[in-house]
């Protein structure tokens, strides 16, 4: 009997775990609910274009953020973007922005065989992903595109560069006419220039060599190249005084160019046979290496004369310092505003900036250099007057004018 | 012709140069990329022959007698050693034979550079059979030695040790002697330079006195005076800055023209 | 008067010792020197700050072992801020001797991430910085505005291998990773004329967010720059390292080398005071002589 109640029992509390059992879906689904509650607002007004002005492989997204970012739940933490090249997918994951943000660049490589490599003239697909602390509770936006990415033949942003050079073009173009027609043109003296050749006449007498440095520039550097214009002025001189030059180069290219430079100045002044290829040679490339080792050769041959034209840096003060310790007499020119000082103070004549540049068409003379020496003044004349009403603009708040020159990459 | 040509491939490159600026596709990068390697492939050689001078230059200065002419010696084996640890590492615990083939690598330069100096047939005879009998040991050694190896393609040279004391506890100190050297030469040319002569060069010294002192508690005032040297740098510096770059950067733009359309032709040697 | 002529004309070898002098007593004293943060400073630190973990940024190690004491300090100060806070970080040395200068920072700041510490009141666990995990060093290259134009197209393009022989596309780091565009900041930390090929060819033509680092000299060249808006923040030789590692809460070499650049600033000052008495003292002495 005791059996059969405890039996009955044992059924009757399965039956009522099985009734509570039943009764729990409910409790499940209100968990449910409560999770989809944790779940933010998708992204909306989503577009996809194609990235203007670049090489193509690259699309831009943008998208409204989800109403749970800064405001409703306040749970997103970020946006992840996916791109698929068909609409049904699958999806990768190309970058994730974090919340606030509502523009995302998808920047894919050109190389088919890299995996970041996005095609061009292929449609492609876009979804993006509100996402929350926990990785897992994310609301996927609806599938956008297709958008197409392609590479342009021309970059609308750098518009304002393109005016200008033309500008400038054509501003050089018509000194250099009016120049050939006739027409003088002033260029006021350079007192730097002017005093190579006194300088070079006091390294004959004196029987010592002359030392140029080219600066640490390349080749490519236009400091470099109006320091190469210098150097032949100073090579020819030197050939017909048939004294020494000393060129200690910093980098390799800059050797080769200058070699033939003084190699030429020598055919030039009528003594090629005077011409030795090692007075220009190359040392290190190794900024203070340099240094020591052009010391060395003012402290050892101590120059009558140093030129330092181009490109100079943290060198500047030791180079001119040492050449003053030797009693050279010192020329330089430099664009590197920084060390421009530094020259003054240790060196007897100096160009600033853009002398340097002016230097080949002051040694020439000839229209064609005056004419465009004649143009950038006009284009500095022009960079005043701009920026006067650049400066009112600003003022007055007329964007439209500002805006007119900005550059956008 | 043999400047025409050179002038004719200046200018198309430098107009292509242009063009690219203004053209992003594909193709026209593709262009420019190929350029950019060539710069690299040439920049390659001419170090070659940068080297090469390096060589001469230091033969001809012991060839001459010249004062400090034995330091060329130090030059170029210190330039083959530094090459030589960058392609070499020990492939086991010992370095066995390495030291004897370093120091048998640069016998061989110093014959190389005496055989170059000398003149006298003799003596060019000795030190070219010293060259070749250094040269024949040292591949000796670094054919039959396997407590190290050679690396030219992988960079395990660049974890010999050897290389990384030169660098540290040589190159290191004596670069940073060189660039210190900087602070006394500053320290001098200030002490002479800066004299109030008159007006502007006393405007100068007081600027000058201002931005030194700036952020120094010492000076009474120290934030006044941060604030007046801030001031100095950000608006009269700033706006002399300005007014020189935009002056070279004309000047930039002017010159670059000039040699593309090939009005400025002083640097091929027409000075 | 003539103690006033010797002032004026005083040799340059006495500058040089009391110089010496001045600078070997201070290094060895204890003092500290309080710093000051500038505000073009300060934006490179809160640029940092503000990046999330898994941010990247450049850091370009432009400088030779001659500029070791004003940049390695502010290497050390941005790097080990980056790795603290899990920010990735790709290496470039386009100056020569700058692969050296990369590997020892490199492997002094894993031993140093690697404790526990403690920065501006968060405690940071010590944990182990991999290679191509939490940096990729690309090493050196000739031709450093070709490499920096290459790079804006495609890292694997002017470095197909990392510093190491590693192929590029195989560092775990670099996927995903293409060029400039996927770089949250660039910092040239250089001492020569690479910035300006950082900002004329980089951050000009790719128009990434660029700060930099530049020794005392080279700084005020600089200004403009950060006036138009072409860089976020410079710092500046050692007061910028200094200024940096305050920000940072991790005091280095630049705090101490400050206590030797304050006196020597002195000095300098001192030297100018006395050739300027000298000369005015010469020229009055001239004046009375001509009345006389």
């Amino acid at each position: 009997m005791k059996h059969r109640f405890l039996i009955v029992g044992l059924l009757l509390l399965f039956g009522l775990s099985s009734v509570w059992a039943q009764t729990e879906p409910p409790v499940v689904d209100s968990m449910v609910v409560d999770s989809t509650e944790l779940f933010p607002a998708a992204v909306s007004d989503v577009q996809v274009v194609d990235k203007p002005n670049d090489h193509g492989h690259a699309v831009i997204v943008t998208w409204e953020t989800s109403a749970d970012d800064g405001g409703g739940k306040n749970n997103v933490l970020r946006y992840e973007i996916f791109y698929s090249t068909s609409f049904d997918g699958p999806f990768d994951s190309v970058g994730a922005v974090p919340a606030g943000t509502g523009e995302f660049r998808h920047i894919g490589s050109k190389e088919p065989l890299d995996s970041a490599f996005v095609p061009d003239y292929t449609d492609l697909f876009y979804q993006i992903d509100a996402v929350t602390a926990d990785p897992t509770i994310r609301t996927t936006s609806d599938v956008l595109g297709p958008v197409q990415c392609s590479g342009q033949w021309f970059n609308t942003g750098r518009i304002p560069v393109l005016v200008a050079v033309l500008i400038f073009g054509l501003l050089t173009a018509f000194f250099v006419l009016s120049a050939k027609r006739g027409k003088k043109l002033y260029v006021r003296p350079i007192g730097g220039i002017e005093a190579v050749d006194d300088a070079i006449g006091r390294a004959t007498e004196m029987g010592r060599p002359i030392l140029y440095v080219l600066g640490l520039g390349s080749a490519a550097d236009v400091a470099t190249i109006a320091s190469f214009t210098i150097l032949g002025r100073v090579a020819k001189r030197v050939a017909e005084y048939q004294t020494e030059l000393i060129v200690p180069t910093y980098d390799p290219i800059v050797m080769s160019v200058a070699q033939e430079v003084v190699k030429s100045s020598y055919f030039d002044a009528g003594r090629p046979e005077d011409f030795k290829e090692d007075c220009v040679h190359f040392v290190t490339q190794s900024q203070f290496a340099y240094v020591a080792a052009v010391n060395g050769i003012m402290l050892r041959e101590l120059p009558a004369t140093c030129v330092y034209m181009g490109k100079f840096f943290a060198e500047s003060l030791l180079l001119a310092e040492t050449g003053s310790l030797a009693g050279s007499i010192q020329i330089s020119g430099t664009d590197e505003i920084a060390q421009i000082p530094f020259f003054i103070v240790a060196c007897d004549y100096t160009l600033i900036g853009e002398e340097l540049y002016a230097a080949s068409a002051y040694l020439g003379r000839e229209p064609k250099l005056l004419g465009s020496l004649k143009a950038q003044d006009w284009a500095k004349a022009a960079f005043v007057a701009l920026a006067i009403v650049g400066l009112l603009a600003a003022n007055f708040e007329w964007f439209e004018f500002t805006t007119l020159f900005q550059v956008i990459d | 012709m043999r400047r025409q040509i050179p002038f004719g491939l200046v200018f198309i490159f430098g107009i292509f140069m242009v063009f690219q600026f203004f053209v992003p596709h594909e193709k026209s990068e593709w262009v420019y990329e190929f350029l950019l390697d060539w710069i690299i492939v040439i920049g390659i050689f001419a170090l070659a022959l940068g080297i090469w001078s390096l060589f001469k230059v230091s033969v001809e200065k012991i060839k001459q007698g010249k004062e400090g002419g034995n330091y060329s010696y130090i030059t170029l084996v210190g330039l083959y050693m530094m090459v030589a640890f960058g392609f070499t590492q020990q492939t086991g615990e010992g370095w066995g034979l390495y030291f004897l083939w370093i120091m048998l690598c640069s016998a061989c330069i110093v014959s190389l550079m005496r055989l170059r100096a000398s003149t006298d047939s003799g003596k060019k005879r000795m030190w070219a059979l010293a060259s070749v009998g250094f040269l024949v040991a040292a591949v000796l050694v670094a054919i039959f030695d396997d407590a190290w190896a050679f690396f030219l393609y992988t960079p395990e040279g660049l974890e010999n040790s050897m290389f990384e004391i030169f660098f540290d506890h040589i190159m290191m100190p004596i670069l940073a002697t060189m660039f210190s050297l900087l602070a006394f030469y500053i320290a001098s040319a200030a002490y002479r330079a800066f004299r109030a002569r008159n007006v502007l060069a006393s405007l100068l010294l007081l600027a000058a006195l201002l931005v030194m002192s700036r952020f120094n508690p010492v000076i009474p005032g120290a934030e006044y005076v941060a604030n007046a040297s801030n001031w100095l740098m950000n608006v009269p510096n700033l706006a002399a800055q300005r007014a020189i770059v935009i002056g070279i950067g004309l000047g930039i733009v002017g010159t670059a023209l000039k040699i593309i359309l090939g009005i400025e032709r002083g640097y091929m040697g027409r000075g | 008067m003539e103690l006033f002529e010797r002032l004026m004309k005083l040799d340059r070898r006495w500058v040089f010792l009391l110089l010496i002098i001045v600078c070997v007593w201070a290094y060895a004293s204890s003092f500290s020197v309080p710093i000051l943060v500038m505000p073009e400073v300060q934006s490179i630190y809160d640029k940092v700050e503000g990046l999330p973990e898994g941010s990247v940024v450049l850091v370009a190690i432009d400088y030779d072992p001659n500029n070791l004491a004003e940049l390695h300090p502010m290497t050390y100060a941005l790097v080990e801020q980056c790795w603290r806070k899990k920010i990735k970080t790709i290496f470039t040395a386009l100056s020569m001797n700058g692969p050296g200068m990369c590997v020892q920072a490199i492997r002094d700041i894993t031993d140093s991430v690697s404790r526990d510490k403690e920065y501006n009141g968060v405690m940071y666990k010590g944990r182990e910085v991999v290679n191509g995990v939490d940096y990729c060093f690309l090493g050196y290259k000739p031709y450093y505005a070709i490499v920096i134009l290459g790079m804006g197209q495609a890292f694997n393009q002017p470095y197909p291998t990392d510093y190491y022989g590693t192929p590029l596309d195989e560092v775990p780091m670099m996927r995903g990773i293409i060029n400039y565009d996927q770089v949250d900041l660039v910092v040239d930390i250089s001492g020569g004329n690479i910035t300006d090929a950082w900002i004329s060819y980089g951050q000009g033509r790719f128009g990434f967010d660029l700060a930099l680092g530049l020794t005392g000299v080279m700084t005020a060249q600089y200004y403009p720059y950060l006036g138009s808006g072409q860089v976020i923040g410079i710092m500046g030789g050692l007061l910028g390292a200094a200024q940096y590692e305050k920000l940072t809460d991790n005091p280095g070499r630049a705090k101490d080398g400050m206590r030797v650049q304050l006196p020597a600033h002195l000095v300098i000052i001192l030297f100018i005071i006395m050739g300027n008495v000298g000369f005015f003292a010469n020229k009055l002495r001239l004046r009375r002589e001509g009345r006389a």
